[in-house]
């Protein structure tokens, strides 16, 4: 940015005009730098409340230049594709007689894709259903299946207003992801 | 400009999941592979040409004057169950690996091996045919049927070779 003196402007004129260019870039770096620390800091918590894991990691490993929405899109899937196992999953609980063989199949591909993102909680969930679902123990696979709603749903939330930052911050450096 | 001294090798890999077709086919690029991703096994034959009668000791590929088959290519298995026993059936059907999901970025480098191995197992074989060994693909049938659809296969591209 060229700044013209004109011979025309008084000092006095010329003063708020500095100010206005030394204070506007000011707030950028400092909002930048707010952002990334409160990505951090969301990112921290959703892994020592045990909702992600390392897996994640591996995933913000991926993103890059010539993939450069990889978290978002995977994530998306994850609630798209675990919708749907729990939609499955809910019907095959309700049917009469019960098919543990068939819910068994749907709690696999859950299982499977929580595990894809990293996401613990409901991985672990899932293997504890999974053992009720084995034993045919209803009553079991109705409490556990409703801690795997809960662990979604919280998920869900805490996922979608981390994405929603980690928008706002554009393509994240490495030493922020790096996460500790 | 950079010239590619070292082919570029392509992957077909095969998953049910959208997810997991996306993680995988990421993965690759990374490390450099060629991808193509598909949804099925069958799906999976159509695209490397082969018909799906595999009881048949050569699955003829038209696209490659007959002499290519699936016994040709190596398959590598992938799965988020840690079943020894279904992981060893697998092995013992001709599969090269077995990679437990979440795979990660590391176990890439574990497919180099098995591509150079499958080259040559492609000589190997045309000798044995030459001496009229015959190469039973039944096992390879059994565990196709056996297998949920989560696999790799691995195929040389045309211009490769290191």
């Amino acid at each position: 940015m060229v700044l013209h003196i004109s011979s025309a402007l008084t000092a006095s004129a010329l003063h708020p005009l500095l100010c206005f260019c030394f204070h506007n870039t000011y707030p950028e770096m400092e909002n930048a730098s707010g952002l990334h620390r409160q990505l951090a800091s969301m990112k921290k918590n959703l892994f020592d409340q045990g909702y992600l894991d390392e897996q994640f990691y591996q995933l913000e490993e991926l993103q890059d230049e010539s993939s450069p929405n990889f978290v978002e899109e995977v994530v998306t899937l994850f609630f798209r594709d675990s919708s749907r196992s729990m939609a499955n999953i809910d019907e095959a609980l309700q049917q009469c007689p019960r098919d543990f063989h068939r819910l068994d199949k749907f709690l696999h591909r859950l299982k499977g894709s929580a595990s894809s993102i990293g996401a613990a909680k409901m991985k672990n969930e899932c293997t504890r259903l999974r053992e009720f679902c084995s034993e045919e123990n209803l009553d079991g696979c109705l409490r556990s299946f409703q801690k795997v709603k809960n662990d979604h749903t919280i998920l869900r939330q805490k996922l979608e207003n981390y994405l929603q930052l980690l928008r706002q911050v554009g393509p994240v450096d490495r030493a922020s992801r790096s996460g500790s | 400009m950079a010239v590619v001294a070292e082919a570029q090798f392509h992957v077909l890999a095969v998953d049910d999941s959208l997810m997991d077709r996306k993680l995988i086919e990421r993965l690759l690029k990374t490390s450099s592979f060629q991808v193509t991703a598909v949804d099925s096994g069958s799906r999976a034959l159509e695209v490397l040409g082969l018909s799906e009668d595999l009881t048949s000791s050569s699955a003829v590929s038209p696209a490659h004057n007959g002499s290519s088959s699936l016994k040709d290519i190596p398959v590598v298995i992938m799965s988020s169950e840690n079943v020894p026993s279904r992981i060893n059936r697998c092995l013992e059907g001709g599969a090269e690996e077995f990679f437990l999901k979440p795979v990660q970025l590391s176990d890439m480098k574990r497919l180099r091996p098995h591509i150079l191995k499958g080259k040559s197992k492609e000589q190997q074989l045309q000798e044995e045919e030459t001496s009229n060994t015959s190469i039973s693909s039944n096992k390879r049938k059994a565990t196709d049927e056996e297998l949920s659809p989560e696999r790799r296969r691995l195929r040389l591209s045309n211009n490769s070779l290191i």
